[in-house]
């Protein structure tokens, strides 16, 4: 289940350690995560991390009014989570939106690159155009060098502006996943 | 379903002066307020710079509670919201369990329906009650009272004991004058903000 063909071979870029760097240099004390096999190395990372609180979810929107409260508070968090998870946020978006509060959100993708499981395609087909309607801001890496610099540019606009970002972690720089091991 | 919302006409507890017991005398308790009723109760209680109250999001009260609690852990956070809205955002119960903050309460003033929309009847006036969700979902401190010999009694809790602690209160159904609070969401976070020294 776990197993990955990524179709730009090996890297030797390591993007979700790049990630956890950058939420140490924007000061993110709370990552708030529904996992994708695409976030495990970055959730261990931010579990191994004491400055970072980890709050799993039961669903996404949850971190989406996890993090408004954060920012009430004086923290900035980020909310991690797969495609399928952004069509859940819809309606909570409204708090960042409303409020005009500071959201990271980090997408890992399905359904866009040698998906083998058709029910993530519709969703993650309409991903990034549900977030702009939501006034989600979206950047795109494709490839793990992009990680890094997009990761930064999101975290800046989101956490400067206050506004909502979201970078979109392409399926073709995790890797299509398959059930065949 | 039209027996169990006449129980509700019945209940004891007005939640106008529950709300008010539970701010009064407390500057220091950072609020949320759920969409609808709770808002209001709220705001009638004072308006007050430490309540944030919704206006949508709904679904989302517990959540904010707890990203605040999260952030601020030496100030203790009291989310008030309603039935319909808890049911809405269960899970966040759960979520809540896991992280287990010490400084987060929450209260759900239980009038088993949909006060805004019609009052149409909630889960709670059947079968579920929320307490004893909160404590399946791992909120060991969680209880509901009905009288106010048990409000009493329960509501020290909420602000001496370590958190989370969960409190369902049965509030009588009725329909009270709209006290509302500032609408404006950004005007809502700044005032929030300053009054925690923040800009």
């Amino acid at each position: 289940m776990n197993a990955t063909a990524s179709p730009a071979g090996a890297s030797k870029i390591d993007w979700p350690a790049a990630i956890h760097r950058q939420f140490k240099s924007w000061d993110v004390r709370q990552v708030a995560h529904v996992p994708d096999a695409g976030h495990k190395r970055l959730i261990e990372l931010c579990q191994a991390d004491n400055a970072i609180a980890v709050v799993p979810l039961t669903t996404e929107e949850e971190g989406v009014a996890l993090l408004a409260g954060a920012a009430l508070g004086g923290q900035r968090g980020a909310l991690l989570m797969q495609s399928s998870g952004v069509g859940n946020c819809v309606n909570m978006l409204s708090l960042p939106r409303v409020c005009r509060l500071p959201l990271l959100m980090v997408v890992t993708m399905r359904g866009e690159w040698g998906e083998f499981n058709p029910w993530q395609v519709p969703m993650g087909r309409n991903t990034e155009a549900v977030l702009e309607l939501c006034n989600v801001l979206c950047f795109r890496a494709d490839s793990p060098a992009e990680v890094e610099p997009t990761l930064e540019a999101a975290a800046r606009m989101a956490f400067e502006g206050p506004q909502a970002t979201a970078v979109l972690l392409a399926q073709k720089l995790i890797g299509a996943k398959s059930f065949v091991k | 379903m039209t027996q169990h919302l006449q129980r509700a006409a019945a209940y004891p507890l007005r939640r106008r002066a529950v709300v008010k017991r539970l701010l009064d005398g407390r500057p220091e308790l950072l609020v949320v307020a759920g969409l609808g009723a709770p808002a209001w109760d709220c705001t009638a209680a004072g308006d007050r710079d430490l309540t944030f109250p919704l206006w949508g999001a709904m679904g989302g009260a517990v959540s904010i509670g707890l990203g605040l609690a999260l952030a601020q852990p030496s100030r203790r956070v009291l989310v008030i919201t309603g039935d319909g809205e808890m049911l809405m955002g269960i899970g966040s119960l759960a979520t809540v369990a896991v992280k287990a903050p010490a400084n987060l309460a929450i209260v759900v003033l239980d009038n088993e329906r949909y006060g805004e929309t019609g009052g149409q009847a909630t889960h709670t006036s059947g079968p579920a009650e929320l307490s004893a969700l909160a404590r399946a979902a791992g909120i060991a401190r969680s209880s509901v009272v009905s009288d106010d010999v048990a409000r009493a009694a329960a509501m020290p809790a909420l602000f001496d004991q370590p958190g989370p602690v969960f409190l369902t209160v049965k509030v009588r159904a009725e329909d009270l004058p709209l006290v509302l609070p500032p609408k404006d969401g950004t005007e809502l976070r700044t005032r929030f903000r300053r009054a925690l020294g923040m800009t």
